[in-house]
C-alpha cells in the first residue's frame, strides 16, 4: 500500500475511505490529496448532511410520535371495550405506580394500563405481552379484569405468522371474540369439543400453535402480574367478589416477553 | 439461557438471514459458485457480524440515545471502517486467501446483511449477549445457505441445462427451493 | 465513453439495463417487499425519490469530491437521503412504513444506487445524471410492480388490497411467502432467457451461408 491510513479523526468515515479509494482507484494515482483536505470535504459534507436530517427530524418526530400514542390508545379502547379514559402504571418490585421507577427508560419500563369507565370505576388492565409463535414473536395486549378474573379482550399488535393460517389469530373475529369474558387459566380447545366451560377458548383449526401462544401469553401475564393487579384493583374494585381473590398460587419463573417493544 | 439459544437457532434456521429475511444476497448470487470460495465468504460475514453486533452495542448505548436520526449514517460508518479493517488483517495475516477473495471483501460494506443485521438488532433493542448470538446466529445462517447453494451450483454444473435456463434464473429457483424446505423449521420451538 | 443520446440514456435503465430483470441488483428489496402492489409502489417510489437526489447532488458537486474518497461521499449522500425517505414515509404513511420495515434503511446498500453514482453520476452532466437516475428509478420500479402484481394476485387474489377472483379462489399462498419472491423472479428470468434464445435463434438462422433449407440442417 503506498498510502498510510489517515490518522483517525472524529470522522471514522476517512479510515474506511482511505483504503475504499486506492483500492478502487487507477494503478497509477494521482498525486496524492493531503488527508487534511480530503477530511475537511467529508466533515463538512457530514455537518451539512447532518443538519438536513435533523430539520426533517424535526418536522417528522412529532408525527411519529402522536401516531405511536394514537395506535395504543386505539387498542387500550378495544381491549377494555371503550373505557372513559385509563391511566398508565408502572410494574415496580412493590406493585403497581404511577409514576416510573427509577433509572428506568419510560419507553421500556414494563407497564399496564387501567381504564375507568365515565363514572370513574375501573373497569379493568390492560396488559402486553409476547412470547414466540410459530414464526416469530407474537405480540398482543389483553384486558383483564382483576377482580371478577374475566379476561375483557384480545388484540393482536405485532405478528409475523403464516399468513392464512396463522394471522387468522388477528384475522378470525370469532377467535378474537372466543376471548371476551373467558376466565384464566384459559385451556385452548378444538372448536365444537368443548363443554361451554368458562376457561376454554375455541382454537382456530391449522394453526394450533399460533393460538396456542396467544392462549399462553394471557395466562403467563396474568400469572406473572396477578398479585400485583389484585393489590391494585382491591383498593378500587367496586362490588368485587373479594372472596375470590384469596390465595391464589403464582408459578415463579416463567420468562414472558419485556414491555412495549417499539417497532 | 433458554431465550439466547432460542435467538440464535431462529436467525439461523427459522428466519433465515438469506432464504427467509432476503438479506445478504448480492453474495449469494455472485459468491456461490465453488463450496470453498463460500465457506471462506461466510466465515468472513461471521467475523464481520460479530464485530458489528458489538459496536452496534456500543453505538446503541452510548451515543444514539442523544441522535436517533443519526443511526443509519453511523451503522454504515462502522461498517464500512470494520470492513476495511477486515480486510488489512487478512491481507496481512493471510495473502493467499486475500487474493482468492479479491473483490468480494469490500462487498461485505453494502452487503446488505451486515446493516440489516444493525437495523434488526436496534430495532429489537437486543442487550450485548443477545446481540451477540443474533450475530452468530446470522452468520452461521448466512453460511449454511451459501454452502447449500454453492454444493447444489458445484454438481449441476455437469447436467445438462437448456439454454434458456443457462443464468440466473436457476439459480433464483433453487434458492426458492431451499427457501421452502427451510420453511420446515418454523414452528421448531413451541412454548 | 461511447457518446450515448439523452433518450437512449433514460430508456437504458427501463429495459435493456434493467437494474432488478438483466443487472441482478437491488435484489433484497425486490424481492423482500413485492408481496403486495402497495408496497411495491412505496418502495419504488422511495427507491426513486434517493436515486434520483444522490444523482443530482453527486453530478453537481462532482468537481468538489475527492477522487480518494468519493465511495464515502456517495454513501453519505444516498444515506441522508435514505433517512429523509425513512422519517417521511413514518410520518406520513405509517402503515407502508412499518411493512417496509428495515427495508427502506436497505436502500443504502442497493447496490445498485451506488453502481449509479459510480458508473455515471459522477462522470457526466447534472442533465444526463438526472435523465439516467430517472431511467434507472424507473425500471426498478417496473421490475418491482411486475413482481409485486404477480406474487399478490396469485397469492392473494387481490389487486393493491380489492379481491379479484372473488370468493371461491384459493389463493396460492406460497407467492406471497419467501420462496415466491425467489420463485417469480426465477420464472421471469427464465422466461426472458427463453425470448433472448428465440431471439438468438433468429439471428443465427439469418446468419446461415445460403442454401440452408430448414432450421432442422441450421441447428
Amino acid at each position: 500500500m503506498s498510502r498510510e491510513l489517515p490518522t483517525v479523526q472524529n470522522g471514522a468515515a476517512d479510515q474506511g475511505s482511505g483504503e475504499a479509494g486506492s483500492a478502487g482507484g487507477p494503478p497509477d494515482q494521482p498525486p496524492a490529496v493531503s488527508s487534511g483536505k480530503l477530511m475537511l470535504t467529508l466533515g463538512l459534507a457530514g455537518a451539512i448532511a447532518g443538519l438536513v436530517i435533523v430539520l426533517v427530524f424535526g418536522w417528522a418526530d412529532p408525527r411519529i410520535q402522536a401516531y405511536r400514542a394514537k395506535v395504543l390508545r386505539e387498542a387500550v379502547q378495544e381491549v377494555l371495550s371503550g373505557p372513559a379514559r385509563y391511566e398508565t402504571l408502572y410494574v415496580t418490585a412493590d406493585g403497581l405506580s404511577p409514576t416510573p421507577p427509577a433509572g428506568v427508560d419510560t419507553v421500556m419500563a414494563e407497564k399496564v394500563f387501567l381504564g375507568y369507565d365515565a363514572s370513574d370505576e375501573p373497569i379493568g388492565y390492560a396488559i402486553t405481552g409476547s412470547e414466540p409463535g410459530f414464526q416469530d414473536f407474537i405480540f398482543l395486549i389483553f384486558g383483564y379484569d382483576a377482580g371478577r378474573e374475566r379476561v375483557l379482550g384480545m388484540k393482536v399488535l405485532e405478528s409475523k405468522e403464516t399468513p392464512g393460517l396463522g394471522d387468522k389469530i388477528f384475522k378470525d373475529l370469532e377467535f378474537v371474540d372466543g376471548f371476551r369474558e373467558a376466565a384464566p387459566p384459559l385451556v385452548g380447545v378444538k372448536p365444537g369439543a368443548g363443554t361451554g366451560d368458562e376457561h376454554e377458548v375455541d382454537m382456530i383449526t391449522g394453526a394450533t400453535i399460533s393460538s396456542r401462544t396467544v392462549i399462553e401469553i394471557i395466562n403467563h401475564r396474568i400469572e406473572d402480574l396477578g398479585p400485583l393487579l389484585e393489590s391494585g384493583a382491591a383498593a378500587e374494585a367496586a362490588g368485587a367478589a373479594g372472596a375470590d381473590d384469596a390465595a391464589r398460587t403464582v408459578s415463579v419463573g416463567r420468562e414472558s416477553g419485556a414491555g412495549t417493544e417499539e417497532s | 439461557m433458554g431465550e439466547l439459544f432460542w435467538i440464535l437457532i431462529s436467525a439461523m434456521l427459522i428466519n433465515n438471514f438469506t432464504l427467509h429475511l432476503f438479506l445478504g444476497l448480492c453474495p449469494f448470487m455472485g459468491v456461490s459458485a465453488r463450496v470453498e470460495t463460500a465457506v471462506r465468504m461466510g466465515m468472513a460475514n461471521i467475523f464481520v457480524l460479530v464485530m458489528t453486533a458489538i459496536c452496534v452495542w456500543l453505538l446503541n448505548t452510548f451515543v444514539l440515545p442523544y441522535a436517533p436520526y443519526l443511526r443509519l449514517i453511523s451503522f454504515i460508518v462502522v461498517i464500512a471502517s470494520f470492513v476495511q479493517i477486515t480486510e488489512m488483517t487478512i491481507k496481512r495475516f493471510s495473502p493467499t486467501l486475500f487474493r482468492q477473495l479479491g473483490i468480494f471483501l469490500p462487498l461485505i460494506t453494502t452487503n446488505c446483511a451486515i446493516l440489516g443485521f444493525a437495523i434488526f438488532n436496534t430495532n429489537r433493542s437486543y442487550d450485548f449477549l443477545e446481540g451477540l448470538f443474533f450475530a452468530l446466529g446470522a452468520g452461521l445462517g448466512l453460511t449454511l445457505a451459501l454452502v447449500l447453494m454453492a454444493s447444489i451450483r458445484e454438481e449441476s454444473e455437469l447436467a445438462s441445462i437448456p439454454a434458456l435456463a443457462r443464468n440466473m434464473g436457476l439459480v433464483l429457483i433453487v434458492a426458492g427451493s431451499l427457501s421452502l424446505a427451510f420453511m420446515g423449521f418454523a414452528g421448531l420451538f413451541t412454548s | 465513453m461511447r457518446e450515448t443520446t439523452a433518450g437512449y440514456d433514460v430508456v437504458r435503465g427501463i429495459w435493456k439495463e434493467n437494474p432488478v430483470l438483466v443487472q441482478l441488483l437491488g435484489l433484497c428489496p425486490a424481492l423482500a417487499v413485492t408481496n403486495t402492489v402497495a408496497n411495491s409502489i412505496a418502495m419504488g417510489l422511495a427507491t426513486f425519490f434517493v436515486l434520483v437526489g444522490s444523482s443530482l447532488l453527486v453530478s453537481t458537486f462532482k468537481r468538489w469530491i475527492p477522487h480518494e474518497v468519493r465511495i464515502s461521499a456517495y454513501i453519505l449522500i444516498i444515506a441522508t437521503f435514505v433517512t429523509i425517505a425513512d422519517l417521511v414515509l413514518a410520518a406520513v404513511v405509517p402503515l407502508i412504513h412499518k411493512e417496509l420495515g428495515a427495508f427502506i434503511a436497505l436502500i443504502v446498500v442497493n447496490c445498485m444506487i451506488l453502481g449509479r453514482q459510480e458508473a455515471f453520476a459522477s462522470k457526466r452532466s447534472v442533465g444526463r445524471s438526472l435523465l439516467d437516475a430517472v431511467g434507472t428509478g424507473t425500471g426498478f420500479m417496473i421490475a418491482l410492480l411486475m413482481m409485486g402484481g404477480f406474487r399478490e394476485i396469485l397469492g392473494n387474489g387481490s389487486l393493491l388490497g380489492f379481491s379479484i377472483f372473488g370468493e371461491n379462489f384459493e389463493p396460492w399462498i406460497i407467492m406471497i411467502l419467501p420462496p415466491g419472491g425467489f420463485l417469480t423472479l426465477g420464472f421471469i428470468l427464465l422466461a426472458f432467457g427463453w425470448w433472448r434464445e428465440r431471439r438468438a435463434e433468429v439471428v443465427r438462422i439469418r446468419q446461415w451461408p445460403h442454401g440452408v433449407a430448414s432450421r432442422e440442417e441450421a441447428a
